[in-house]
């Protein structure tokens, strides 16, 4: 066991860190589309500096770096504030999907502009009538000249209206059992035969959003994996999805304590017992999650993909994320409904965090069933 | 970076493991637990194999190995849930090596590495220890007070056998009436290593508990199921899974920092030790929900299981103690808020 980084993490680290002092843009505008822009930007500086897709491999404009150097950015870049990446569901999921199902030629075509976020991506997976069950899905893809033809709806689309492609997994044997008739395409958003149309969150905000697919096309060779083969590709993407919020957000919630532990100062309560009962719990869950996900991550490195258990840290996440965003909200007494700028947000964008990316739930279904090896349950 | 045990390191867990499951069957467990008795013969197995001086220096008769090595032993003793008076010995090794002069290692470590001259730790409050494990067979005891702690040899403290709910393990209560002699150096530094070693064995413990439930859900049949397909208790599962794996986390990473950043060692064992001590208890609580009515019997062994988790919590400061340690530590300091 050697927790330490080597002296090449460590001598990464510190150029890393160095660059971050000179080029972090800092506080990120207000405003959904000046936010959004900025992202994007800040995203584009960081892949010329070589800093996008770091362990992506280097042929396809990745770093060839290990997943601890990837960790070390994540932890760098959230412990010096700085913004968020645009292009994040291409990066976190559409990338590592083409990199391990892909074909050369998809390779090259699609990876280098996620990492320059000059094409977003966005994931169509969920529809009204398939959430958590996936694999019920109804939208439908028939064969025709050189492609297919896409009809049906998706929902709850996280930058769909930003977006170049989408990631879409539709049915394309109806005969099929569910599982079996799924195929994987990467569709072009920008065609007369997909319509956006967003959803307002509880935020207030539009993240997400509602697609309509009439017979958009999508031609054979943005198909991923074989037809049929969907669902594997779809696993690959929601296991990839979920480490990657895992370690994301380990980061995330330690520096929120901090914001915490600030506000418990400005109040005076650093000596009220529950007060500190609370954060005290709150801080050992969040450094237990941190210590899962590189123990994750050791195991990632020795085995390949993640595997079924990545979908413990991120139940952990959520629910720290609401009991921390909760005791903020306990901490500001009376006034903690008026509308602040530290917490007010968190606070209600952290009731999606069980949701997104597969409910608590699901995941305890899936580790109760792929890592407990418990019966199937329905 | 790789957080997972050395060669080395796997090596001795899986030998640890298959001696205890060896040596160890359920039955003699009971047996001795039925007894509140430990076995001399296992004992003497043990130190032959060089457990008890795993991690005390080799110039005092140990092999020099570290607080890692300690926690993979004490994590297969907790899975096991071995009698043994092991645990306390190693609380004291760590006390007089990290808080004993030279003279004070030269006279004491070498029994307590070699097991014939066992060593034990207790926390004094008011005057007295009231739960000191395996008092009653130490040849030194060494009392913790605050910032300061005393080693007393045996004969002058007084020592007297208490009933607990534990049975795989002997406690006492003890006062040295002031005597005995001062441990001048670190002390926090020997009690936070005790206090690792003591999660390592909540996280066997947990394990434990988690695998017995999982296998029982598979088998137990109800409704004309089995009741693991059922949500209510296979979520109850996840859950286990995922404090057991917490804990384990948390633990590894505390044994870590003894061996190779001690100054993140006081917060690092907090941690541990109270992530773990929740653990231990809702993991074997929630074991036994599962076991339906066959987990209260006596027959069952997971009532050992659960009161030594439930013991364990107690012992060496509680969740809610390390917890306000956590916060302090953390940076909710209560000498700031005064100043
Ligand atoms: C902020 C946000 C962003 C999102 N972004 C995207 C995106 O970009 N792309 C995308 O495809 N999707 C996205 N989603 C959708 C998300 O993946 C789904 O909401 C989620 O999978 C749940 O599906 P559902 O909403 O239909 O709820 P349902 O599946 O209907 O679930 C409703 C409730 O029933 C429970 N439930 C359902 N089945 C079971 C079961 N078998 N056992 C126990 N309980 C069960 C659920 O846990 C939940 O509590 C996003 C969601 C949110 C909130």
């Amino acid at each position: 066991m050697d927790l330490t980084l080597s002296p090449q993490e460590q001598a990464f680290r510190d150029e890393l860190r160095e660059w971050l002092e000179k080029n972090n843009p800092g506080q990120e505008p207000s405003g959904e589309q000046d936010m959004f822009k900025f992202r994007r930007e800040w995203q584009k500086t960081l892949h010329d500096a070589g800093y996008a897709g770091l362990s992506w491999p280097k042929e396809y404009g990745g770093r060839g770096a290990t997943l601890i150097e990837q960790a070390i950015f994540n932890e760098e870049m959230a412990r010096q504030k700085a913004p968020g990446l645009a292009n994040v569901l291409g990066l976190v999921m559409g990338g590592p999907v083409v990199i391990a199902h892909g074909t050369p030629e998809q390779k090259e075509r699609f990876l280098t502009p996620i990492l320059s976020a000059e094409e977003i991506w966005c994931q169509g997976f969920s529809e009204p009538e398939s959430g958590s069950d996936l694999a019920s899905l109804k939208t439908r893809a028939v064969k025709s000249n050189g492609g297919w033809n896409i009809t049906g709806q998706k929902v709850w689309t996280t930058y769909a209206h930003e977006a170049k492609w989408c990631m879409l997994v539709a049915r394309t044997d109806p005969d099929a059992p569910k599982h079996k008739g799924l195929t994987y395409f990467l569709m072009d958003m920008e065609q007369e035969g997909v319509q956006v149309r967003p959803l307002v969150q509880i935020t207030g905000e539009s993240e997400f959003n509602e697609i309509f697919m009439e017979d958009a096309y999508v031609p054979d060779e943005n198909v991923v994996g074989e037809p049929g083969q969907g669902w594997n590709v779809a696993i690959t993407t929601l296991m990839n999805e979920r480490a990657g919020l895992a370690f994301g957000s380990a980061v995330a919630v330690k520096l929120a304590l901090g914001d915490l532990m600030d506000l418990v100062r400005e109040r005076g309560l650093e000596e009220d017992p529950i007060i500190r009962q609370r954060v005290g719990q709150l801080y050992i869950e969040a450094e237990t999650l941190r210590l899962n996900a590189y123990r994750g991550l050791t195991s990632q490195m020795k085995h390949g993909i993640p595997g079924p258990e990545g979908s413990l840290p991120k139940w952990q996440w959520s629910d720290i994320n609401q009991a921390l965003t909760e005791l903020a909200m306990d901490i500001r007494g009376p006034e903690a409904p008026t509308v602040d700028e530290r917490w007010t947000y968190r606070f209600l964008r952290a009731r999606a965090n069980s949701i997104e990316g597969g409910t608590t739930e699901i995941l305890k279904n899936i580790i109760a069933e792929r890592v407990l090896g418990l019966p199937r349950m329905r | 970076m790789n957080f997972d045990f050395t060669d080395d390191q796997q090596a001795i867990k899986r030998t640890a493991h298959d001696f205890l499951a060896d040596r160890l069957k359920p039955d003699k467990r009971r047996e001795l637990a039925e007894a509140g008795s430990y076995d001399d013969g296992f004992w003497n197995e043990i130190a032959e194999l060089g457990w008890p001086g795993i991690f005390i220096e080799e110039d005092h008769g140990g092999q020099g190995l570290g607080a890692v090595e300690l926690v993979i032993l004490q994590e297969e003793l907790g899975y096991a849930l071995a009698p043994t008076p092991f645990f306390s010995n190693a609380a004291a090794g760590f006390l007089i090596q990290q808080a004993g002069s030279d003279e004070q290692k030269e006279r004491w470590l070498p029994g307590i590495a070699s097991g014939e001259a066992r060593g034990t730790v207790g926390v004094v409050s008011n005057g007295e220890a009231v739960l000191v494990p395996d008092a009653d067979s130490a040849a030194v005891i060494v009392l913790v007070d605050g910032e300061s702690a005393s080693a007393v040899e045996a004969g002058s403290a007084e020592v007297e056998s208490r009933d607990t709910i534990d049975s795989t393990r002997r406690f006492s209560r003890v006062s040295a009436n002031g005597g005995g002699e001062q441990l001048g150096g670190d002390v926090q530094a020997g009690l936070d290593r005790a206090e690792i070693a003591l999660a390592a064995e909540l996280v066997g413990i947990s394990q434990w508990a988690l695998e017995t439930a999982v296998a029982y859900a598979k088998e137990r049949k109800q409704f004309d199921r089995p009741i693991g397909a059922y949500q209510a208790v296979a979520h109850r599962c996840a859950q286990m899974m995922l404090e057991t794996e917490g804990a384990r986390s948390a633990v590894y990473y505390a044994g870590w920092t003894a061996d190779n950043e001690p100054d993140t060692t006081p917060l690092a064992a907090s941690m541990a030790k109270a992530y773990a001590a929740d653990a231990g208890w809702r993991v074997t609580a929630s074991s036994l929900q599962v076991h339906g009515g066959i987990g209260f019997t006596w027959e069952h062994d997971l009532h050992f299981f659960l009161k030594r988790a439930r013991t364990d919590g107690h012992l060496l400061g509680s969740a809610r103690s390390h917890r306000d340690r956590v916060a302090e530590l953390a940076g909710l300091s209560r000498a700031a808020a005064t100043a």
